[in-house]
């Protein structure tokens, strides 16, 4: 399977161009459904049957290559269409296809009756086919390749209600935004590749990883390599100072927000940092500059989700923050912990999203959660799954988040330092709060919507099948990853697995101390009770006694004020750089460079012929003896000078 | 004939020329116009029948005769043009023809 995993990877186009293509007429949602999903299911049996080959081959010969052409060949520069097959890109192309297959499913029922069904599932195929080269690709550029392709399809599912009005203006303004600020990152990652093969003469992973072993380069040009990747990282997955698109990618179905800004595309980063790791383990400070912006991130982000309304923004504000976790793990050199995390993190946030989505079509559209509550005896399957994705979420002991979300704790401590910790642990128990919170103004309290307008209704089986499959994933994902004080030694499979890929990076980490087991479960205990405690607290407040929530809002007005507008981010980066940037555009590039200068000179030079041509024009008088007359004179004056110089 | 200095003969086809050539810058009818072109041709075989006789040359006596072909076929032309604008115009007025300006 190996050698057809390229099939993985051309199924999904063949269903974006039937859908694409002729979607229009095939009308048939069934038909158009079950080509959209079957294709992307097709490339998960083949990514899983790559897997078990893979799982079957002996440690050492588990990096495969999959050459298909050369694409480009220039002077030295030789880029190959080449897929790399291992166990890291094997992980994440099953991330990708699994989760995609039941959300491709899901959407068959969310999507029903739209009049653009084909053109959503045509985008969610180009969108997998996107992905699958990201994550496969053998080089630079066909990773980059994948991660504009992503780009261009997250821009093209956020608009995808185009002419929906969303927030201040459409849905069209938020893809927009998401594009633009992407595009910022991308300048990032595209000048870190630049000098990649500056540094290296060669964009081959293999090649480039090697020689960045072997090869004495100075740090200087390991940290700006890294620094340049980070900077389009922290553009695909939303971290500051490039996170303020992926709330308003909410603005698009929420299936899309489910793969794309929660379980796959915005994991695009974390997945680049952890398969460039040797570069970035090569550059100390970089590796300190992601685990600070990354726990930075965490902290940040949660706290904004404490106090929003909307549920898809909690939640887009959670996916903020759990992506701060996945590099705060990178940052302190836990590279398949972040990897995990984004594994159970797929199955949890996915969960969570297409939950929300089951609620928004149960309630009419409704987003705000203000306005549920009591949802619990209308929707029993879509409570119970939201509610094992919330424990999962929170850390809860035995489901999936807790053992990545403890693996990443733990290193942060064991690599970052005490602080580091503090703050994770802080954020996990913030996590949980909003977590518990969303639930319970949801789920549970008194019914606040209008009986007379709102009927809420479970959704179909079509979609509530994906989230219990989902569900069943987010309580056993986590067992692939137990960690060793409770396995033993090398009983964490999935570290195992990913080991051989962070070798060269692991021997370029610096590890501090010796820390004991006593230390790691004292830890671990704290920060259980500080989940489970937030739990408890947010579900005590939003059922039993609201009073508590409104005080401390009052008490805390200022701060409550600053968390609910998202510390005026969007408004200093308004203020800061949208403003000047139109201005500028308009009154010195648009009024004054194009309007005035080069239109003025063009139009200037038209205008000095026309004055010149009219007072020349009056020589044509059309009076035939006036010509002959002038010619006469021309003779003679020609006679005259002969006869005078001569 | 030796005895007629060659000035004369040239002073004469100069004059005439000038006469043509005023004729056809300041008359408006245009058949006195084409009347003064003959004259100021008339005047260049002037000229070159006198060069043609003092230099014992009979090259400027057969170019003479080219020219007067020229002359004819040029009058025939020239008069039916004439005729052509007049049946256009009813007027052969040079300044009333002016059409080489819109």
């Amino acid at each position: 399977m190996i050698n057809y995993i390229y099939l993985a990877v051309i199924f999904p186009l063949i269903g974006f161009l039937i859908n694409g293509l002729f979607g229009r007429k095939i009308k048939n949602e069934i038909i158009i459904g079950t080509i959209g999903s079957s294709t992307v299911g097709l490339a998960f049996i083949i990514s899983f049957g790559a897997f078990l080959q893979t799982l079957s081959l002996p440690v050492d010969q588990r990096a495969n290559t999959v050459e298909l052409f050369t694409w480009l060949s220039a002077n030295g520069l030789n880029i190959k269409f080449a897929y790399l097959v291992d166990q890291l890109s094997l992980t994440m192309s099953l991330i990708v296809t699994g989760v995609g297959f039941l959300i491709h499913v899901y959407s068959i029922g969310y999507m029903h009756g739209d009049k653009g069904f084909w053109r959503f599932f045509a985008y969610l195929n180009l969108f997998i086919f996107a992905m699958m080269n990201l994550v496969l690709g053998d080089n630079f550029v066909v990773l980059f390749l994948g991660w504009e392709g992503v780009g261009l399809c997250s821009y093209l599912l956020i608009g995808f209600w185009y002419d929906k009005k969303f927030e201040k203006g459409t849905t069209a303004d938020a893809a927009k935004k998401a594009f633009i600020v992407n595009r910022i990152g991308d300048f990032g990652f595209l000048l870190g590749i630049f000098l990649i093969y500056l540094t290296f003469d060669s964009l081959n992973f293999n090649e480039v990883f090697s020689k960045a072993q072997s090869l004495s380069i100075n740090e200087t040009t390991f940290s700006l390599i890294a620094l340049f990747l980070f900077i389009g990282a922290t553009g695909k997955s939303a971290q500051i100072p490039l996170y303020v698109w992926l709330p308003d990618a909410m603005a698009g179905p929420t299936p899309v927000s489910a793969l794309i800004h929660a379980a796959t595309m915005v994991t695009a980063g974390v997945y680049m940092v952890s398969r460039a790791s040797i570069l970035f383990a090569s550059a100390p400070s970089i590796m300190m500059l992601i685990a600070v912006i990354g726990l930075l991130t965490a902290l940040f982000a949660a706290s904004i989700g404490l106090v929003q309304n909307d549920i898809k923004k909690v939640l887009a504000y959670s996916t903020i923050s759990q992506l701060g976790y996945m590099f705060l793990a990178a940052g302190v050199g836990a590279f398949s912990a972040s990897i995990f995390h984004v594994m159970t993190h797929a199955f949890f946030k996915a969960l969570l999203f297409l939950g929300a989505g089951s609620v928004i079509h149960g309630m009419h559209e409704e987003q705000n959660i203000q306005n549920y509550g009591g949802l619990k005896k209308y929707m029993p399957k879509t409570y119970a799954t939201f509610l094992i994705a919330a424990l999962a979420i929170s850390g809860f002991p035995g489901l999936s988040g807790f053992f990545s979300k403890d693996e990443i704790l733990w290193y942060a401590y064991a690599n970052g330092g005490f602080i580091f910790w503090l703050i994770g642990a802080l954020t996990a128990m913030l996590t949980a709060f909003y977590v518990f919170r969303l639930f319970s103004l949801t789920f549970l309290g008194e019914e606040r919507f209008d009986h007379h307008k709102v009927h809420p209704h479970e959704s179909p089986s079509v979609m509530t099948i994906p989230l219990i499959i989902l569900a069943v994933l987010s309580v056993i994902g986590g067992y692939v990853g137990i960690p060793e004080i409770f396995s033993g030694e090398n009983g964490n499979l999935f570290e195992k697995w990913l080991a051989p890929v962070y070798e060269p990076a692991e021997q370029k980490i610096m590890h501090y101390g010796f820390h004991t087991h006593f230390q790691e479960i004292l830890l671990m205990t704290i920060s259980v009770i500080l989940a489970l405690s937030a739990i408890y607290f947010a579900l005590y407040v939003y059922t039993k006694n609201k009073n508590i929530a409104e005080n401390i809002s009052l008490r805390f007005r200022k701060f409550y004020n600053l968390l609910l507008n998202k510390y005026y981010v969007d408004e200093i980066y308004d203020a800061a750089i949208v403003k000047p940037i139109v201005t500028g555009s308009e009154k010195v590039l648009w009024k004054f460079t194009d309007s005035f200068i080069i239109d003025g000179i063009v139009n200037g030079v038209a205008k000095i012929i026309a004055i010149i041509s009219e007072s020349i024009r009056k020589i044509q008088t059309g009076i035939a003896q006036l010509y002959a007359f002038i010619i006469v004179a021309g003779i003679a004056a020609v006679l005259l000078w002969i006869i005078f110089t001569l | 004939m030796s005895s007629i200095p060659i000035e004369y003969y040239l002073i004469l086809s100069t004059f005439m020329f000038i006469v043509g050539v005023i004729g056809v810058l300041i008359r408006r009818n245009a058949i006195v116009v084409f009347m003064c072109i003959e004259l100021m041709l008339n005047s260049a075989n002037l000229a070159l029948v006198t060069f043609s006789s003092y230099l014992g040359n009979p090259a400027g006596q057969v170019f003479v005769f080219f020219v007067m072909t020229v002359a004819a076929a040029e009058a025939a032309v020239g008069l039916a043009i004439i005729i052509a604008i007049f049946r256009n115009k009813m007027t052969v007025n040079i300044d009333e023809i002016n059409i080489f300006k819109w």
